[in-house]
C-alpha cells in the first residue's frame, strides 16, 4: 500500500482514531458549522478567546479520516495562538493544499501540518482536509456557517 | 468486438445474421414507411444483395441506406427454449473485449470498474457509430433538404425507432429524446404539473428516490400549492405496499417511483404499483435509469404512463435520454421548452405547436448522443440480455457472500428482489476513505450519499460505499473488491 502513504500516514490514522479536542465548549465565544455538501461531512468548531488569544478550541461532528485528523491537528496548532497567527496558519494551510504554497521550499509556520501536503495528489479529498480550517476561519470572523463549496 | 460473419436475406424482408460469437439472429427490416429514404428497401432485390465485409453488413451501392434501418433487435434463431438462461451461458471475457475502457490500468493496476450505477462504459460499436456520425453525417436534422441533413435525420429517427422497440412502446412518437433522466423528469413534472396539479393536490414519491425524482416534484408542488407525500420503505429497503395503497386518494395526481433504487439496488414491483394507482385513476412515472441497463423492460406490460431513462447508464453516451409517455398524456400537456423545431406556426399573435414528439423537443438535440443510444440498443440486442442479467445476479450474490463474510462490513439494502447494486459501510471507516483506498488499487466505486439523502437518513449513515456491477464484470473483480476491503480494514486497524 505504499502509494497511500502520502495520504494515510500513521499520524493521520492516529488522529482519526483518537481525535484531540473532540468535544464541545459550553461557554464558547465563537462557533461555526462547516459542511461539505458533496459528501455530507459536517462539523462544528468551538472557540474560546482570552483577549486576542485563542485559549481553547474544540470540534465535534462526523467526517472521513482526513477531515477528522485535519480538525484534530488544527485544534492543536491554533490553541494558544493569537487570532492573527491563526489566520496566517489558515492561509498557509489553504495555499498548501491547493498547491499554491510549497511547504518544503518556502517559509511557513505549518510545522506538523505539512503532513497534509500529500492531499494534493488526491484532488477529490482537498476539501476534506480544509473543511475544519474554513470553519475555524468562519468562527473567528464572526460568521456561523462555512461551506467548502 | 462482435462482428457479422454471414448474412442471408429471406423473402419476407428479414435478414439472418451470424455473428462471430456463434449467435444467429433474425432481423426484420420493415422500414419506417414515412421516410422517403426507406422506400428502396421495399423491393426484395435490394435486400438480397446484402453482403458482409469486415464484420459489417454491406448494402448494394445504389441503395442509399445503412444497416441502421434494420431493427437490430433480432430474434434468436438458435434459442432452443430449454429453461432460463444461466450465468454459465455468459462469455464474459468475450464481452469485455467489446469495451475498450476496461483494458486500462489505473494507478498501476488493472481497472476494476464497479461504478456502473453512475455511468456504464461504452462498447466499441457505440464509439464507432458516434464517430461515423461526426465524421460523415454531422448536420442539423429535420430542417435540411440536403444530403447530410437527410442522412442525419434518418439515423436519428432510426435511433428513436430502436428505443421504441427496446421498451416496447406502442408508437414511436411517444418516445421523446431528452438529455437524460433528470431533464426527463423535470419535463414531466413541469408539463404534467401545469395542466393537472392544483392547490391541495398530492404527489406520491417514494422514500428511495434519487434527488432527481424528488426535487422536480417539490418545485412544481410549491408552484401549484400541492404537497409531496412520501411512500415509506422498510428496514430491508423495500417499499411498504400497504402504506402506499393507503396513501392513494382522490387528491393524488401522480405517483413517481423508481424501477430500481440506485442506492439500495431494490427492484420495486412497479407493475403492481401501477395497477394499484390506476384503480384510483392516478398515472405513474417510472424512473427507469437503473433498470434499463439490467433487464429487459416493456412499458406496455407495465402499463407505465411515463417511463424515463438515461443513455449513459445503459452503455450509451452522455447527453442522451428518453421520456416515454402515453399519447393521451403527451397530447394533453403543454410543451416543456419552446423554440425551434417544435412549432406548427409562429406569429406575434400566437403560435401553435407541432405534434409529439417534436412538441417536446425544442432546439437542436444531442444528435450524436441519440444515434449513439440507438447503437447501444443495437449492442444490447446483439447479446443475450437475459444471460447477462443472470450473470449480474451471480456477481451480486457472490459479492454479498464475500463482503458478508467480513464482520466489520454491513450491507445496506437487503431487499428480496435486487439488481446488481451493493451498498455497504465498514464499521468506523468513512466511505470516502474506502473509496480513495480502493481507487489506489485500481477499483472504482462510488462513495457518498448517491443523491439519495432521504435513504441515508433512513439508515442513519452519512454516506455509503457502493459497488454496482455490469455484465462485463467478473467474479475475479469481486474477489479484488473483497480483498481491497480487507486491506482498508487493516490500514485503519
Ligand atoms: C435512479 C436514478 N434516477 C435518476 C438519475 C439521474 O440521471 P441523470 O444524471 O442521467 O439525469 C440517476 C443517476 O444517477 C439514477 O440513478
Amino acid at each position: 500500500m505504499s502509494e497511500l502513504n502520502d495520504l494515510y500516514q500513521e499520524v493521520i490514522l492516529e488522529h482519526n482514531k483518537n481525535p484531540r479536542n473532540f468535544r464541545d465548549i459550553g461557554d464558547a465565544d465563537k462557533m461555526a458549522d462547516g459542511k461539505n455538501p458533496l459528501c455530507g461531512d459536517a462539523l462544528r468548531v468551538y472557540v474560546k478567546m482570552e483577549g486576542d488569544m485563542v485559549s481553547d478550541v474544540a470540534f465535534k461532528g462526523s467526517g472521513c479520516a482526513i477531515s477528522k485528523a485535519s480538525a484534530s491537528m488544527m485544534t492543536q496548532a491554533v490553541k494558544g495562538r493569537t487570532r492573527e497567527e491563526a489566520e496566517v496558519l489558515f492561509n498557509e494551510f489553504h495555499r498548501m493544499v491547493t498547491g499554491e504554497l510549497d511547504a518544503d521550499a518556502e517559509d511557513n509556520h505549518l510545522g506538523k501540518l505539512k503532513i497534509f501536503s500529500g492531499v494534493l495528489e488526491f484532488p477529490a479529498r482537498v476539501k476534506c482536509a480544509s473543511l475544519s480550517w474554513h470553519t475555524l476561519n468562519a468562527a473567528l470572523s464572526g460568521k456561523d456557517v462555512a461551506s467548502t463549496e | 468486438m462482435i462482428k457479422v460473419v454471414d448474412a442471408k436475406a429471406n423473402s419476407d424482408f428479414s435478414l439472418d445474421l451470424t455473428f462471430n460469437n456463434g449467435r444467429r439472429k433474425r432481423f426484420c427490416a420493415k422500414p419506417y414507411l414515412e421516410y422517403e429514404a426507406f422506400r428502396g428497401l421495399q423491393t426484395i432485390e435490394n435486400f438480397t444483395n446484402v453482403s458482409v465485409s469486415n464484420g459489417t453488413v454491406c448494402w448494394p451501392d445504389d441503395l442509399d441506406i445503412s444497416p441502421d434501418t434494420l431493427y437490430l433487435e433480432g430474434t434468436d434463431l438458435d434459442d432452443s427454449g430449454t429453461g432460463a438462461p444461466s450465468a454459465l451461458d455468459w462469455d464474459v471475457e468475450a464481452i469485455r473485449r467489446d469495451f475498450p475502457v476496461l483494458s486500462q490500468t489505473v494507478n498501476g493496476k488493472p481497472l476494476v470498474y464497479l461504478d456502473n450505477g453512475a455511468s456504464s462504459q461504452v462498447p466499441q460499436s457505440v464509439i464507432d457509430r458516434t464517430s461515423k456520425y461526426l465524421a460523415e453525417e454531422h448536420s442539423n436534422i429535420h430542417r435540411g433538404v440536403h444530403y447530410l441533413s437527410q442522412h442525419a435525420t434518418t439515423a436519428y429517427e432510426a435511433a428513436r425507432e430502436k428505443v421504441k422497440r427496446f421498451i416496447n412502446a406502442p408508437d414511436v412518437k411517444e418516445c421523446i429524446f431528452v438529455r437524460g433522466t433528470t431533464e426527463g423528469i423535470n419535463l414531466v413534472a413541469q408539463s404534467y404539473g401545469k395542466k393537472f396539479i392544483g392547490h391541495g393536490d398530492e404527489i406520491l414519491v417514494s422514500q428511495m428516490e434519487h434527488h432527481s425524482n424528488i426535487l422536480p416534484w417539490q418545485m412544481i408542488a410549491e408552484e401549484r400549492g400541492a404537497r409531496v407525500v412520501m411512500i415509506p420503505m422498510n428496514e430491508r429497503g423495500e417499499l411498504i405496499l400497504d402504506e402506499y395503497e393507503n396513501l392513494l386518494n382522490e387528491r393524488t395526481r401522480i405517483v413517481a417511483v423508481t424501477h430500481v433504487s440506485n442506492s439500495l439496488g431494490t427492484v420495486n414491483p412497479v407493475k403492481a404499483m401501477i395497477a394499484t394507482a390506476h384503480k384510483f385513476g392516478v398515472p405513474v412515472l417510472v424512473d427507469a435509469a437503473q433498470s434499463v441497463p439490467h433487464f429487459p423492460v416493456d412499458v406496455q406490460d407495465l402499463d407505465a404512463d411515463f417511463f424515463v431513462f438515461s443513455g449513459h447508464k445503459m452503455f450509451g453516451p452522455t447527453g442522451s435520454g428518453v421520456v416515454y409517455g402515453k399519447r393521451k398524456w403527451l397530447d394533453a400537456i403543454p410543451p416543456y421548452q419552446t423554440g425551434g423545431g417544435m412549432i406548427r406556426t409562429v406569429s406575434f399573435e400566437g403560435s401553435t405547436f407541432a405534434p409529439i414528439p417534436e412538441k417536446f423537443e425544442a432546439g437542436t438535440p444531442a444528435i450524436a448522443a441519440g444515434i449513439g443510444l440507438g447503437a447501444a440498443i443495437d449492442y444490447l440486442n446483439s447479446i443475450d440480455f437475459k444471460a447477462a442479467a443472470a450473470h449480474e445476479h451471480d456477481l451480486l450474490r457472490y459479492a454479498e457472500e464475500r463482503l458478508g463474510d467480513i464482520p466489520q462490513v454491513r450491507i445496506i439494502g437487503t431487499a428480496e428482489n435486487k439488481a446488481s447494486v451493493l451498498s455497504f459501510e465498514i464499521e468506523g471507516i468513512h466511505p470516502h476513505d474506502i473509496g480513495t483506498i480502493l481507487d489506489q488499487q485500481g477499483i472504482a466505486i462510488r462513495a457518498g450519499h448517491h443523491c439519495a439523502q432521504p435513504v441515508m437518513q433512513f439508515f442513519d449513515v452519512p454516506a455509503t460505499a457502493r459497488a454496482s456491477f455490469a455484465f462485463y464484470n467478473t467474479r475475479e473483480e469481486v474477489d479484488k473488491l473483497a480483498d481491497a476491503v480487507l486491506k482498508v480494514i487493516e490500514v485503519f486497524a
